[in-house]
């Protein structure tokens, strides 16, 4: 039996930023400008705030830093490190820990100047694994070429297929204002883009952007005096089966086959009821095994489920709507970003790239290398 | 059989005198990789080193691209004879020529100075 708080916790508060390469600022900048945009949306003062749940790439002491930064004294901290699905796995946290009464409003936050600081990917990856590293893959690209060149092998998917990822990705992109990747993208243009670890050429891989965002959780009957439209929290789940891609049994299974189930159970619903799906598409193969994983299409038809712009706009199912880490944004970690589109969906506020009447949505993160799966389902009042 | 005390640097060691080692469990046979002060999943501490026999086939595979004149290298996970699966690189073959299922056999080699278990596809070992 599961002892999730469905519904009475909802995110009242959000902010992306910083989406476009923005020189200049450090990563802790970026995030503290999205935790005050996120924190003013949700109606509430740095003063509200009693947790603070933090991550940034490079500073595995933000628990501290961040609230310094803030001038917040927080009574609860939390700073999962499973990359890019740390943000999903705390807002399980913050669900539980809200409902608890242990803090009483949840800021969780991000942020990365990667592209303009660093000058490329910021590698955050820990000590080098002494069974890999001497190789010298180039992580996180090979370990997801080699679950792709799987993926293929046994299913017959397609080079065509995974292109069909980035091209949806792209036409969402493109109803996008803040969207960092836009124009036409044919599936001949990534066939034929510069080849970077087969299969996979550069378009069927992440941007490398900066970027921030954030989002504040308090239990629900605050949320409905604070003048944001809330996005209750129905089910959160997570699993963890490997670090390294050598030790993932089967490169074309990941542990949101396990993690899926259990959100779905918690918030009482089923794969079919989601209205908008919000994938952690750091390369085009995620997208194909996630929509398997997550239970929207057989193990294996993953990459005939795409074709056709099935998951573009006017598809049938909206998948990715921001334009995703393909075309979006994808500032080492984005985890965080999926969750904000899908609050910004159920709220409405999604423009020309909205889904009409979106009740139901799912925030998904990866993180590692298929290693940390992680889910999160909201809803609007409607289907509490 | 060698009990194995330090496993990390145990395995280097053997590395570097040119040998290919994994471990085994004394008790129930099973092998083991990566090395590990223990099984994985049961605990059981009675791991032994033994010879690798250095035959696979190749799980998966993926050609790192580079910009001339640096070389592109082709690394691959290996499903070894023994059960277990490692990361390795293929080598001594034209990457145009590897298939998933294909046999390889482990040879200890280089990787920029480094001591490093690589595998090249067996004579008419095509998959």
């Amino acid at each position: 039996m599961s002892g999730f708080p469905r519904g009475r916790t909802a995110i009242v508060g959000t902010a992306v930023l910083g989406i476009d390469s923005r020189p200049g600022f450090s990563a802790m900048e970026l995030l503290a400008k999205a935790s005050l945009a996120a924190i003013a949306d949700a109606g509430l003062t740095p003063a509200d705030i009693d947790g603070v749940f933090s991550t940034l790439s490079e500073d595995p002491f933000s628990a501290m830093s961040v609230p310094e930064y803030l001038g917040i004294r927080p009574k609860m901290v939390e700073t999962t490190r499973t990359g890019g699905s740390a943000f999903q796995i705390q807002a399980m946290w913050a669900a539980l820990a809200l409902d608890a009464g242990l803090c009483d409003a949840v800021l969780i936050c991000y942020g990365s100047n990667q592209r303009s600081g660093a000058g490329g990917l910021v590698r955050s990856g820990g000590t080098p694994f002494p069974y890999e590293a001497p190789y010298k893959p180039r992580n996180p690209t090979t370990a997801y070429a080699l679950a792709a060149q799987r993926h293929m092998h046994q299913y017959g998917t397609t080079r065509e297929q995974l292109a069909e990822v980035a091209v949806a990705a792209r036409k969402w992109a493109n109803l996008n204002p803040d969207a960092f990747m836009k124009g036409d993208l044919s599936i001949d243009d990534v066939l034929g883009a510069r080849m970077v670890s087969d299969p996979l050429t550069v378009r069927d891989c992440c941007l490398v952007t900066d970027g921030a965002a954030a989002v504040v959780m308090t239990r629900a009957d605050r949320a409905r005096d604070l003048p944001q439209k809330p996005a209750y929290l129905l089910g959160a789940a997570n699993a963890t089966w490997h670090r390294n891609i050598s030790a993932l049994a089967d490169l074309t299974v990941t542990a949101a086959t396990e993690a899926a189930p259990r959100a779905y159970a918690q918030a009482g619903v089923a794969p079919a009821d989601i209205d908008v799906v919000e994938l952690y598409d750091a390369f085009t193969i995620n997208t194909i095994l996630f929509l398997e994983d997550l239970g929207f299409c057989p193990k294996g038809e993953g990459g005939r489920f795409v074709a056709d712009g099935a998951i573009a706009p006017g598809g049938r199912l909206p998948v990715n709507t921001n334009g995703g880490g393909l075309s979006c944004a994808h500032p080492g970690m984005y985890g965080l970003f999926t969750m904000v589109e899908a609050v910004t969906q159920l709220r409405g506020l999604a423009g020309g790239r909205q889904v009409s009447g979106a009740k139901l949505a799912l925030s998904h993160g990866n993180g590692g290398v298929l290693s940390s799966q992680a889910v999160t389902i909201f809803g609007t009042d409607e289907v509490l | 059989m060698v009990k194995t005390v330090h496993p990390e640097a145990e395995y280097a060691a053997y590395l570097a005198e040119g040998r290919f080692m994994v471990q085994r469990s004394a008790s129930t046979g099973a092998y083991v990789f990566f090395p590990r002060i223990a099984q994985p999943g049961t605990g059981l501490a009675d791991l032994e080193w033994v010879e690798a026999s250095g035959e696979g086939t190749v799980y998966s595979f993926t050609v790192i691209r580079n910009k001339p004149p640096t070389p592109d290298y082709v690394i691959a996970l290996i499903d070894l004879a023994e059960g277990v699966r490692m990361m390795s690189r293929l080598v001594d073959c034209d990457p145009a020529t590897i298939a998933i299922g294909m046999a390889v056999k482990a040879r200890v080699g280089e990787v920029d100075g480094a001591p490093a278990v690589l595998f090249a596809p067996v004579e008419g070992g095509a998959a």
